[in-house]
């Protein structure tokens, strides 16, 4: 039985502004970032992240990238080798990178997409799918038939980094989600070496009810609080 | 295409859910949201909620990128949340989907084939880019409702004996409705159930290279957008 006062916990998790916690990310990293469209995306870090300019030959892991996005200027600075997501087609500067051979895509239907981060978080390397099955999607990859339906091996996916968004932290670094806005951030926070969190509001120890926690402490390394614009 | 006959279409598509759970995809399935039976069918929306509402009055909200919480699976566009939706993350909303729990999913088409074979997600000799959740819907659903204009903006058929796009996924449509005519898959067989009443059964053959037969129950209505559609 684990005794001490709430002043006494210390689970380890760091707290720190963007510009530091990005500071950590090493050079040629793997790097997931959460959202889906505006919701859950941590803007305030990808701007970090786009403001330490040293820091190239990245690869990117996220679902899609909207028309008007923070890391936008990762693509017009050539900073990115590789991306890994289910939607790409609507940003005018990853389309040109990739059309000027600048920038690899791996395009991964979305469902796979969450799937094989939410198994890389759980030590599972690879896994049968239906889902696109017979599609160019599955052009190259092995395939099986089970239960009498063809079924695609997808590798599950890690990275050195995850920059994912919540709503709440405690100061033990427990998080909470709110609404639309956890899409890919639970899965991502357990897939990285590294996990960094945005999030709006930073309370003590005990403020969170446990039944509301979306990701447990042990899957997070730093967290930043959103600065007042 | 005109607004009344994507809004006809949708109606169309809409006469097809009665109940249970539904995912919309974007482009004329978002339109059957307004035409379905109240409190009857739950809205799925794959970024992670049941229970989708309407959206919000746009005079009275303003999309603040750095705090909008609550959008549909176009990532930008705020929704509300009925009384009994629930919020969940993407592993769990692709469980819904790929995992056969949905009832349906209605979802645009650039080509269904005669074998229910659906492409709806790139061109040939364009650069691919974007898939989405087009895939893992129509593999998981129950039943994959196809809306779609009969013809292409150039007037080139898009039911077809065979896609020659790329296909999102093989066997799974299993309607297709167009502002003509609503054909359904039976036990592997493509049928015609209705068509409206501006063209005879040839030009409607014309229109569609797919091999089909005539349904027993085929019927024939007036196309209407304002009212139900009426038998003639």
């Amino acid at each position: 039985m684990m005794n001490g006062t709430i002043d006494q916990i210390q689970t380890g998790v760091e707290f720190l502004n963007a510009d530091k916690a990005i500071q950590r990310i090493p050079e040629g990293a793997s790097i997931m970032v959460g959202g889906f469209g505006f919701p859950g995306m941590p803007r305030h870090l990808s701007k970090a992240l786009v403001r330490r300019t040293e820091l190239d030959q990245l690869t990117l892991i996220m679902n899609s990238l909207g028309s008007v996005s923070t890391l936008n200027a990762l693509f017009e600075q050539n900073r990115i080798k590789k991306v890994i997501g289910s939607f790409f087609s609507t940003n005018k500067e990853l389309v040109v990178a990739y059309q000027e051979g600048k920038v690899e895509i791996d395009l991964l239907p979305q469902g796979t997409f969450t799937e094989a981060i939410r198994l890389g978080g759980a030590g599972i390397p690879a896994f049968f799918t239906p889902t696109a099955a017979g599609t160019v999607l599955a052009e190259g990859k092995e395939t099986r038939i089970i239960n009498g339906r063809e079924h695609v091996l997808e590798q599950s996916l890690t990275a050195d980094v995850a920059i994912i968004r919540a709503h709440k932290a405690d100061k033990a670094g427990n998080l909470v989600y709110k609404k639309t806005a956890q899409n890919f951030n639970p899965a991502m926070a357990t897939a990285a070496k590294l996990t960094i969190v945005e999030v709006d509001e930073i309370v003590e120890v005990g403020e969170l009810d446990p039944d509301s926690i979306g990701t447990p402490f042990i899957f997070v390394d730093i967290v930043v609080k959103r600065e007042e614009v | 295409m005109g607004v009344d006959i994507k809004q006809y279409i949708a109606k169309r598509c809409a006469q097809e859910l009665t109940s249970g759970v539904v995912n919309l995809g974007i482009g004329i399935p978002t339109l059957v949201a307004d035409y379905l039976p109240k409190g009857k069918v739950t809205l799925h929306s794959e970024n992670g909620i049941l229970g989708v509402g309407p959206e919000p009055d746009p005079n009275e909200f303003v999309v603040d990128p750095e705090t909008i919480d609550l959008v549909n699976a176009s990532g930008v566009q705020p929704i509300t949340a009925l009384p009994h939706a629930s919020y969940f993350d993407s592993s769990l909303s692709f469980t819904i989907m790929r995992g056969g729990h949905l009832d349906a999913t209605v979802i645009g088409a650039l080509q269904v084939s005669e074998t229910g074979d659906l492409a709806s997600w790139a061109v040939p000799g364009k650069a691919v880019l974007g898939v989405g959740g087009a895939m893992d819907l129509v593999i998981g659903a129950k039943r994959v409702i196809a809306a779609l204009s009969h013809l292409s903006p150039k007037g080139e058929p898009k039911i077809l004996p065979e896609c020659n796009y790329p296909l999102t996924a093989k066997n799974r449509v299993d309607t297709i409705v167009t502002e003509y005519a609503v054909f359904k898959f039976r036990e592997g067989r493509m049928y015609l159930v209705e068509m409206v009443d501006e063209l005879t059964l040839e030009q409607l053959k014309e229109m569609t290279p797919a091999h089909y037969e005539v349904a027993e129950d085929f019927k024939v209505v007036k196309r209407e957008v304002e009212g139900e559609a009426v038998l003639v």
